[in-house]
């Protein structure tokens, strides 16, 4: 039970972090997940990180994964929940106040104002995730590959993320 | 021939049962490969069930990029409030992450059973740098898309080496650098021309 109550209050605290895109709170996800609770090690996290991009809707739904590997299939269930009813529900009341917020001078500057703290953050989450990731000549190179193929072509990433993934298992097997 | 990019304006059609709204959304959910949902929620919202018009799409990516929670998420919140009130909304989000959920449930599992096998390590170790490639580029289209001025690239800076080199928690750096960021982005009275008067002229700054 106490297991499950710290599931909902580091899931529901991480969600509200996600500004920009869950990429944004990878370093607070790993901080609690792998440094504070020890419920994951940073490779596990990494795994369903990069699992996560591979399933099909919104891209954090890895959350489920850490859930699950702690607590079954109740632990999933609760991650999910404290993961997207806080903000999704702060989400529907700011939907419905919106209209009435455009005069509101603030706004714009809110919008103007948190853009570059997104971009910082989704930055941030991607160093963090490379120091784990990028551990040789090999893993580099696909990092760089992939980059340089999104940035080129308008290919689907899971293309060539799986095609990772399969060189991986190929030089392996070398 | 006319451009093929202009989109005949096509009747919008009549709001969706919340059976089929969910259906819709669960389909969404079932079909983004790949990440970038937000465009095969345009597909699908816009051009295949017409419950929405661009202009409202735009304006409802607009909130969800503002606001904490995922963007996928938050598009379906609004969608299916403005279509079905709230219901639409809680089954508008059901159903776009109910198939991804389940299936990184499923990945637990899997992993669990599999996970110390050489040869998924293997896959799972490479795939997670192609992920780093692709979060790379995410970043820079965000970057693309939200900076506009020297300022702006400073508080990128500093939140990188806040959270990424100080390990600076990222409450703190989004409360923290946010505040000075909106407030450098501070509305300003001469920003705001009276839009009665077209021969209001802006004192050069």
């Amino acid at each position: 039970m106490k297991q499950l109550l710290d599931l909902a209050g580091a899931f529901g605290y991480i969600s509200l972090l996600t500004v920009g895109g869950g990429m944004a709170a990878f370093p607070e996800l790993k901080h609690l997940t792998v440094d504070t609770y020890h419920w994951v090690t940073f490779p596990e996290l990494m795994h369903y990180y990069s699992l996560g991009q591979l399933a099909p809707g919104p891209n954090m739904m890895m959350v489920a994964s850490i859930g699950a590997q702690v607590a079954g299939l109740p632990g999933a269930a609760v991650v999910l929940m404290a993961f997207i009813l806080p903000t999704g529900l702060f989400t529907f009341g700011i939907g419905r106040l919106w209209n009435h917020l455009d005069k509101w001078p603030w706004r714009a500057s809110v919008q103007r104002g948190l853009g570059p703290v997104a971009v910082g953050l989704v930055a941030a989450g991607a160093i963090v995730l490379a120091r784990g990731a990028l551990t040789n000549t090999l893993t580099i190179t696909l990092a760089v590959g992939v980059f340089a193929l999104l940035m080129l072509t308008k290919i689907n990433p899971a293309i060539p993320i799986v095609a990772s993934g399969l060189v991986g298992i190929v030089l392996y097997l070398i | 021939m006319s451009k093929p990019v202009a989109v005949p304006a096509l009747p919008l059609a009549p709001p969706p049962s919340l059976w089929r709204l969910f259906l819709g959304f669960f389909i969404m959910g079932a079909t983004s490969l790949g990440g970038g949902v937000i465009a095969y929620l345009r597909t699908g919202l816009v051009t295949h069930y017409r419950w929405l018009d661009d202009e409202t799409f735009v304006e409802l990516m607009a909130i969800s990029q503002s606001l904490p929670g995922l963007n996928a998420t938050n598009m379906s919140i609004l969608a299916g409030d403005r279509l079905r009130g709230w219901p639409g909304a809680l089954l508008g989000a059901l159903g776009m992450c109910l198939p991804g959920a389940s299936l990184m449930t499923a990945a637990a599992f899997a992993v669990g059973v599999g996970g110390d096998d050489p040869l998924s390590k293997a896959f799972l170790h490479a795939i997670a740098a192609g992920a780093v490639g692709l979060v790379t580029v995410v970043g820079v289209q965000l970057g693309a898309k939200m900076l506009y001025e020297i300022a702006d690239y400073v508080f990128v800076a500093i939140t990188i080496v806040l959270v990424a080199f100080l390990h600076v928690s990222v409450l703190y750096a989004l409360v923290g650098v946010g505040a000075v960021a909106i407030w450098w982005h501070r509305p300003r009275k001469t920003g705001l021309p009276d839009a009665k008067d077209p021969e209001h002229k802006e004192p050069a700054s």
